[in-house]
């Protein structure tokens, strides 16, 4: 069977940026095509008995597939909060092909049997795709290196503690020159624990006014600084996770330009909220690290503008109400963001921060070189794709969500651009109302 | 006028208006405690559960005597005592009483924001006997009538805060009502003790203690916990007196006719010295006795006449 896109404009950065009309066959792009006026296609250029199913993708953008390298699927282990099926669900939903699942499930992903479970159940969903981060340490305790090279043979593109920072310099020094010899992406929750020291909100007026106690810039900054000396040091790369404040995006920027070997991303929340908005003690505006300043939030919209901060995932961290709805320094950390990191990314390109090409090396180009995976518009290549509806204006509803959990804090707000459809291997795995 | 609110959250959500009403129903509930038979019948039937999840003996015994003293019946639990021992949630536990029908839950907790949680959820007033590092409204309220009973007035007063403030929410209170009833606030501590942002409040931050005095109508010294000793805030209780302990040479750099407070419990010669404690400056023990009486009339206010108008 054959599916044609038609009418939509395909924006794929370096190779494409122009109104084209799509054909797919099986699991592969097929052809790109100029838009095709002929009514009598089907019968044309077809051999005889195929049917072909038309896309009308007519004011849509055609995009190569998304993905979000900083997921919380919460299988196995915590399944009430989430499953690889319902966080897929919500993937597709958010317009990602692909997902990368952070190892801190229970039990840890620190083993090749942890990532097969993982791999097997995704395949056998056959929704968005999943490829997992396993852990860089047994358990992701910190004490000795787990076997990277058996969880890489099983299917892992990258190794993070995710969730804790790696407290041991001279750990992270061998475990980035380990991992430099397999080829193996390291992801860094960059925290300095003993300065957070049970903060659950950004310090500042804010924090003080609600007698909260808060966590300073410097608990970020501190280790992005430490790891970059290491990166240096090993000459290996680190990529920076959640990168939330504007020491951090500075000390990047230097490294980068010094030619360090260092990537990092943000959340749409970093740059679309502040610790002005933590309200009331609401517990779907926290997370690790915290929302930030205005400056700090104006730091990360530089960041990205310059090409510092290369891409964005949304760090989607399900919880039920058994976690948040309870008091704000005991609630959980983190908010769900795989339904709603492309409508708040969109408004980088509406405000005019990012040019949509931008936007899409963002969200599909920069995390797939991140990963070793290719997800080019091209002949032959699989059809992983995303179309953007840009123009539909809504309320974003947590009662509509896939995902299971409904932890986030931008109830009700009012966006402008959302998923219309989301193909996997050349099948709709989502497809809007 | 009607007192509309339905709890004491806190300072920042009270009006001056119902401040001033606050302070002056408090002096009128004070005469109670100086009769002989220290009981009237306003809140007869009512019942009041005194909800304490942190040590406390002052304040629990405070809100217990201006409870009775108005004739409601006041029930105790505390964190020992409830089912939070056993996994039970906040929310759970105030669904529970709420469905006893208290009139009133007062709640000290040690998580910032508990009464904000739990007042969205029952129909019981909830009355913030102290949360967290956030707010304790009822002892700021007391330090406001105990000021004014003294001065006349709180507007255009110098009013120094020395301490702790950083893990303080009497210091909190303080600031957020002092500024808002107009008076002049200053405040002093080791830079360790300094939260972030905390002039916004309504407050200067004053170099050292001398500078911090200087001129002062009210000193409010708060406690130095020593509990806290391990988090390197200072490195010891000596170093501490030397440079932030109010003695009588720094005293003498106040106003002449100033009053010196402490919300309790003082460690002598760490934050105060003796004789200062002992002065005729210190309002002390006037502030515990004002307490009851403020006390009685928050009662009075969110469960008797003030907001349903049945009740005499």
């Amino acid at each position: 069977m054959q599916i044609l896109i038609k009418g939509a404009h395909l924006i794929d950065p370096g190779n494409i940026n122009d109104k084209k009309d799509i054909i797919i066959k099986d699991n592969l792009i097929e052809a790109i095509v100029d838009p095709i006026v002929d009514p009598d296609f089907n019968q044309a250029d077809n051999e005889p008995g195929t049917d072909v199913k038309t896309i009308d993708a007519g004011q849509m953008i055609v995009v190569p597939g998304l993905i979000d390298i900083h997921v919380h699927l919460r299988e196995p282990g915590a399944e009430y909060k989430e499953t690889i099926e319902t966080g897929l669900l919500a993937a597709a939903r958010g317009g990602f092909t692909s997902i990368c699942s952070m190892p801190n499930t229970n039990p840890v992903n620190d083993n090749s049997q942890v990532t097969k479970f993982i791999i097997n159940r995704a395949n056998e969903l056959g929704l968005s795709k999943v490829y997992p981060a396993g852990a860089i340490t047994r358990g992701s305790l910190g004490q000795t290196l787990a076997e990277i090279y058996d969880m890489k043979q099983a299917g892992v593109v990258a190794v993070t503690d995710d969730g804790k920072p790696l407290e041991n310099p001279n750990l992270m020094r061998r475990a980035l020159e380990y991992c430099k010899g397999l080829d193996m992406p390291i992801f860094v929750h960059a925290e300095d624990v003993s300065i957070v020291d049970g903060g659950s909100m950004n310090e500042g007026f804010f924090a003080t006014f609600w007698g909260i106690k808060g966590i300073p810039n410097a608990a970020e900054s501190i280790m992005v600084v430490r790891d970059i000396a290491l990166s240096e040091l090993t000459n290996a790369s680190v990529h920076f996770c959640h990168i939330s404040t504007k020491e951090s995006v500075e000390a990047i920027r230097q490294a980068k330009k010094r030619g360090v070997r260092v990537t990092c991303e943000t959340a749409p929340h970093y740059f679309t909220l502040t610790d002005e908005d933590v309200k009331e003690y609401n517990t779907n505006f926290k997370m690790n690290p915290p929302l930030r300043s205005e400056e700090d939030r104006q730091a990360v919209i530089q960041g990205l503008m310059d090409g510092t901060i290369d891409l964005i995932a949304s760090d989607h961290a399900p919880h039920s109400i058994i976690e948040k709805d309870m008091e704000f320094d005991m609630a959980a950390f983190g908010i769900v963001g795989l339904e709603t990191s492309l409508s708040l990314s969109l408004k980088l390109v509406q405000d005019g921060f990012l040019t949509m090409e931008a936007l899409v090396n963002k969200m599909a180009k920069n995390p797939a070189k991140i990963i070793g995976i290719n997800n080019d518009i091209k002949p032959g290549s699989i059809a992983d794709l995303t179309i953007i509806d840009p123009e539909d204006t809504f309320e974003i509803n947590p009662e509509t969500f896939k995902s299971k959990s409904r932890n986030t804090p931008f109830a009700g707000l009012k966006v402008k651009g959302s998923t219309f459809l989301t193909m996997v291997n050349g099948k709709v795995v989502y497809q809007r109302d | 006028m009607r007192f509309e609110k339905k709890d004491i959250l806190d300072i920042g959500s009270l009006e001056p208006r119902e401040i001033s009403m606050i302070l002056d129903t408090a002096q009128g509930m004070k005469e109670i405690s100086e009769r002989p038979v220290k009981k009237v019948p306003t809140l007869r039937g009512k019942t009041i559960v005194l909800f304490f999840q942190e040590p406390s003996t002052r304040t629990k015994l405070s809100f217990d005597t201006a409870a009775k003293r108005l004739s409601a019946d006041c029930i105790s639990i505390s964190k020992s005592s409830s089912s939070i021992v056993k996994g039970e949630t906040l929310i759970d536990t105030a669904r529970n009483l709420e469905a006893m029908k208290p009139d009133v839950i007062v709640l000290r907790h040690p998580s910032s924001g508990a009464p904000h949680l739990i007042a969205k959820r029952v129909k019981a007033s909830i009355i913030n006997a102290g949360d967290g590092i956030h707010a304790h409204p009822s002892q700021s309220l007391l330090d406001m009538m105990t000021i004014r009973e003294e001065k006349g007035k709180i507007e255009g007063l110098k009013i120094s805060i020395i301490g702790d403030i950083a893990h303080s929410r009497v210091a909190r209170s303080d600031i957020t009502g002092f500024s808002k009833m107009s008076a002049n606030v200053f405040i002093c501590a080791p830079e360790t003790m300094i939260p972030m942002g905390i002039e916004n409040l309504g407050c200067t931050v004053s170099p050292n203690i001398e500078t911090c005095i200087e001129g002062a109508d009210v000193i409010m010294m708060l406690r130095i916990q020593k509990e806290r000793q391990d988090n390197i805030l200072f490195p010891t209780e000596r170093e501490y007196a030397t440079l932030f302990g109010l003695n009588k040479a720094r005293l003498s750099l106040a106003k002449k006719d100033v009053i010196v407070m402490h919300p309790g419990p003082m460690n002598r010669g760490v934050e105060i010295s003796s004789d200062v404690a002992d002065s005729d400056h210190s309002l002390i023990l006037e502030q515990v006795t004002n307490g009851v009486a403020l006390r009685m009339a928050l009662f009075y206010l969110v469960a008797g006449g003030g907001r349903h108008a049945d009740s005499d």
